[in-house]
């Protein structure tokens, strides 16, 4: 439900001109609702970003994100995190 | 990967027959201008408030549509979380809130020069939304209205 609340959000700020992304726990809502760009986590739910109290972890999913916003493709953009080049 | 199968059976049941709502068409905006240049503001689904907020409502049906302003300045120890969903594993994010709302992460982000600024204010809402009517008739359009007036570039969005 959080995934699709988020993703409804999404789509309203970028008709508004905003450029979003959503981290997305759950691949099977993400392809159903659609957000416009969504990376999706390895992690379960309650664990969006990974750890508690791990900041480096943290910092690598919100930089894999804003990268996102950097590609130029069509939408939805769905990818994984990590991208295969950040997996080290 | 979360996966469904993390849930309860009774959930899984439930989310079989739920009719997801589709975005069609995908809208999109490009980039303004590069990350290191654009102002970010957060949206998390986490459902935290700050000392003083009215806490989400966990007894409406189909979810608390409504949302709050977090002042960007905010420290994530002062963030306290009310989302009402036992469908997930609290413990990490009242740990650390950063987790679902990395309110810190990013102000560290922007003081390193990594995107521009941190928009004055963020957005908490509570995700357990069942019934999205009201929530896409009224919070959203509040809420891109808010953000839009604040000039931000781009916007991170973290479901729980």
């Amino acid at each position: 439900m959080c995934n699709q609340a988020v993703s409804l959000m999404a789509a309203e700020l970028e008709r508004s001109g905003i450029s979003t992304v959503c981290l997305q726990l759950l691949r099977e809502v993400a392809e159903k609702v659609r957000p416009p760009r969504a990376l999706f986590m390895p992690f379960p739910h309650g664990y969006p970003l990974g750890r508690p109290h791990d900041v480096a972890l943290q910092v690598k999913v919100i930089a894999s994100a804003l990268r996102l916003l950097e590609e130029d493709d069509s939408p939805p953009l769905l990818r994984d995190f990590p991208a295969p080049d950040e997996s080290s | 990967m979360g996966s469904i199968r993390e849930f309860s059976l009774d959930l899984r049941l439930f989310l079989k027959a739920y009719r997801w709502r589709r975005i069609d068409p995908v809208p999109w905006s490009p980039l303004r201008r590069p990350v290191r240049e654009s102002r970010l503001a957060l949206v998390s689904s986490a459902g935290f408030v700050l000392p003083g907020q009215t806490p989400f409502d966990t007894t409406v049906r189909g979810g608390d549509w409504s949302f709050r302003e977090i002042d960007a300045t905010a420290s994530a120890a002062t963030l306290r979380e009310c989302h009402r969903s036992h469908a997930f594993d609290h413990a990490g994010i009242q740990a650390d809130p950063n987790l679902g709302f990395p309110v810190d992460r990013v102000r560290e982000m922007a003081a390193d020069g990594r995107i521009a600024s941190v928009n004055r204010r963020h957005i908490s809402i509570m995700g357990s939304l069942t019934a999205t009517g009201r929530f896409t008739k009224e919070t959203v359009p509040q809420v891109a209205g808010l953000l839009r007036q604040d000039e931000v570039d781009i916007a991170l969005l973290v479901p729980v």
